[in-house]
Order: structure tokens, then sequence, then C-alpha cells
């Protein structure tokens, strides 16, 4: 059976009909948040239940227990704090209680009741969140670079944007319905930020032979700059799945939320996110949502450890690489081999490779997904 | 803060009885295991405990006959199934 939403029951605030037509009237007259694309997705998020049980931005209590103890206040597992910064000015007359539009570029995207206006202290949610105060962490720098206040409340989606992706946007109800319609009792899920090379296809399918059915899910939204761009990860994986992936065990779809590169804390993020996709299994590897040298190249799986209550299964696949005399993607609990014929495929090496416009040997990457990678004039954010 | 309630650092707690027996036995048991006390082992597996009973009190589909209708069709479109 699939995953149960995290919490207990998935969340829809998504408003239809006649209710949302009336609150469209009301947002009109209401005092408006200006929110940035970053926002908006989790917006998105909470409203389409990808963030269950969140019905909103945290109040301070959740806040205060997801910062210290990794927990919603109700005890429910989460790690990361899901928070809506404003400045000062900007809610200027707005009062806890009030309603509020949010708007993008302009445009009604929700309606949120403000119950709760506070401050926050950015260099402690960054040590409890991050591990570092450290203004180079790319997480770090973008929290230093927030409001200086925090509202919380229940939110209600109006006006949906245009996912980037829209053919591959599927929501947590969607999905749901699609592993029931195949039939897929276990779903494992895999979280990525990058085009597949050899490594990704050999985890991936190393879980897959376990479960019913794998859902490929990467990231869309801001990462940064180095990082592949969305539309490079998508055409990659359109190649790879076409090329070597059976059609029936596989589910590519796209999640529009940003990368935080929190590290262990962002992995237990990924994993119940996916949970509430359904999931009930996810793939957690060598350094997740890691960046630099902040977080062991295992430091996740541990943290893992600590919640028995989470609902979806970690599954720890070690990094895997080429060996020569195996002949072809192994790890090292099933290599007996010595360094000497071992070939690790570094994510360093291999966008070194793309930028100087050269083909990845095999052993890295499928030639079908480098020939895509490569037609990109600059496949990397900028 | 209700009674028997406490804080530690920033966390609450509160007090619940076992049997001296029992607690013994698990101060024995997480000798040389990653528990600092007994408290952080019977937390742990409360919680492993209690969300089984929770899961299993949960309704079965998060969507209706209605809905489920309308999102084959658009899997269809999409090519899904």
């Amino acid at each position: 059976m699939v995953s149960k939403p995290h919490g207990g029951r998935l969340v829809n605030r998504v408003a239809k009909g006649r209710r949302r037509e009336a609150l469209l009237e009301e947002a009109k007259e209401l005092h408006s948040i200006e929110v940035t694309k970053n926002t908006a997705s989790d917006i998105h998020n909470i409203a389409y239940g990808a963030y269950s049980p969140l019905q909103g931005f945290l109040l301070r209590e959740d806040y205060e227990h997801v910062l210290y103890d990794m927990r919603l206040s109700d005890d429910t597992p989460w790690t990361i704090p899901i928070v809506l910064d404003v400045r000062k000015d900007e809610i200027q007359g707005v009062k806890e209680g009030d309603d509020v539009a949010l708007t993008h570029e302009g445009q009604i995207l929700a309606v949120m009741k403000v119950e709760e206006i506070y401050e926050w202290d950015k260099k402690e949610f960054a040590r409890h969140v991050f591990k570092t105060e450290d203004p180079n962490h790319p997480g770090v720098a973008r929290t230093y670079a927030r409001k200086e206040l925090l509202i919380g409340g229940p939110i209600d989606l109006l006006n949906p944007l245009k996912h980037p992706f829209d053919r591959y946007a599927l929501t947590p109800l969607e999905t749901r319905v699609l592993f029931k319609e195949k039939g897929w009792r276990t779903i494992v899920a895999f979280q990525t930020r990058n085009v597949p090379h050899l490594g990704h296809e050999y985890v991936q399918k190393a879980a897959l032979t376990f479960v019913d059915g794998l859902l490929i899910h990467p990231l869309v939204g801001w990462k940064k700059p180095g990082d592949f761009k969305d539309e490079v990860i998508v055409a990659a994986y359109e190649a790879l799945i076409k090329h070597y992936y059976p059609k029936d065990s596989v589910v590519f779809s796209v999640l529009w939320m940003q990368m935080r590169y929190a590290g262990p804390r962002e992995a237990i993020h990924h994993a119940i996110v996916r949970k509430n996709f359904g999931c009930t299994h996810f793939i957690v590897g060598r350094d997740h949502a890691g960046v630099g040298n902040y977080y062991g190249p295992y430091e996740a799986w541990d943290l893992f450890n600590e919640f028995p209550d989470l609902g979806i299964t970690p599954l720890f696949i070690r990094e895997s690489f080429y060996c020569k005399k195996c002949g072809g993607m192994v790890n090292a609990k099933i290599c007996p081999h010595s360094d000497e014929f071992r070939v690790r495929i570094s994510g360093t090496k291999l966008r070194k490779m793309i930028r100087n416009k050269e083909k990845p040997p095999e052993y890295m990457m499928r030639p079908e997904v480098a020939e895509v990678v490569l037609s990109f004039d600059n496949p990397f954010v900028t | 803060m209700p009674e028997g309630e406490r804080k530690s650092g920033r966390s609450r707690y509160t007090t619940v009885s076992i049997p001296v027996t029992l607690y013994n036995r698990i101060k024995k048991l997480i000798e040389g295991t990653g528990f600092a006390n007994v408290s952080q082992f019977v937390t742990y597996v409360l919680r492993e405990v209690v969300v089984e009973y929770e899961r299993a009190r949960e309704a079965e589909e998060p969507f209706t006959e209605e809905e489920k209708e309308k999102i084959i069709e658009k899997l269809r479109r999409l090519g899904y199934i």
C-alpha cells in the first residue's frame, strides 16, 4: 500500500468554485504582500499537499520546535522551517487575525490569514538548519538575505502559477492515483538536482529491483550557480528513460521546490515530501543535499535513525563506481577489487568535461544523455 | 505548565511512570548503544509504535471517485497511463 500522507491527511488548500470566486473578490480589497518565486513554490507545495500536514506558513511555536527538535509542535517529524519573511514596512497596518493577499508579479496568488507576526534570528536559523553560520554556504547566504519578520498562518491558493514544466507536473493526489492505477504498492523515490550519470542509474535500478515502481523526481526551481539548469536535467532524463528504462516501472515527474543545501535536514525533508506523493521508500545517497564540505558524506544516514516514525523507508545506497575488472557499476560492498581497477564518477570532473564540451566516456554517462547535455550552449545555472 | 512537565533547553518534557523492573531492564539493554538514557530509548520506541497505531486509524484514500476519474483523464492525456 502506498504511504499514508505525513500527519495522516493530505492537505488541500486549493480554493475552487464559488469559494475561490468569493475569496478572489475579497482579496482585491486586502492588504497585499508580493512574494518571490521560491515562496510561490512553497505556497503551491502547501496547497497541493506536498508539505502535508502544513496548512500554511509556520507559526512561532512550530517554527521553534522545527528549529530545535526537528518536529512540529504535535511531534510530527519536520526538519526545514517553511516560513514567510516580510519587511516591517510591507505589513504596516496588518495585525494578527487579518487576512492578506499574497501576490506574485502583481497578480493575486493566494490569501493568508495572518495568525502571528514574529521576529527570527537568522544566525540561529542557519546554525540549526545548515549547521553553520558561514555566509559562503549558499543556503546560509540566502537566509541572511531574507527579511526581518516572519508571518505565519494558513493559506488558500487562488490562482496557481503556470508550472515551469507542465508536462511533468503531478500533484501528490495525482501520483497517488497513478500508483494505484499501475497497481504499485511499493514505490521508491529518487531525488535529484543533477543530470544522470551511470552511478545514478545504478542506484535507481538497484532500488527498483526490490519495489514495484520508481519515481524519478528531480527538483526544478532555484539552484546555486554551477548546478545544472532545470531544462537540461529534464531533457537528460527523457533521453535516459527512453533508452534504458522499462516504461512500466518508472514514472518521471518534477517537483517545483528550491534547493536549500541543508544536507541531512534536507534529506529528511525530501523524504517527507516524497511520502506525501505516495512513495514508500526513498533513496538516500552520499552527501544528500550537501554542498562543499559542510556535511559528512553519510551524515544524512545517521539522522534518519532519529526518526523511527517517519513513515517512509530510507534506502541507504553506497557510492557506486565503475570497476574495470567487474566490468560494470558496483559498490564497495560487492566489488572485491582494489582501487587501481575502480573509476569513480566525480560530479566535479563530469561538469568540467561538459563545460569543455568533451563527451564523457560511456562508463560515466550514457552517450544519448551526454549528447543531450552537450547540445545546450550553457547547461549550467549562472 | 501542566503538572509533571519540565523544560530542558528549548524542549518540554513530562514524566511517565514505568515499572522499576522495566526501567532496569532497559538501562541494561541500552548500555553501549547510541541511547544516552532510558528516556531517550523509551521516546524512540514509543514514536515507532505510536505512528503504527495512527496509520491504522487513517482513512484509506485521500481522493473521491469523482476526483479520481478526472485525474485519470489527465494522466492519460499526459501519457502516464
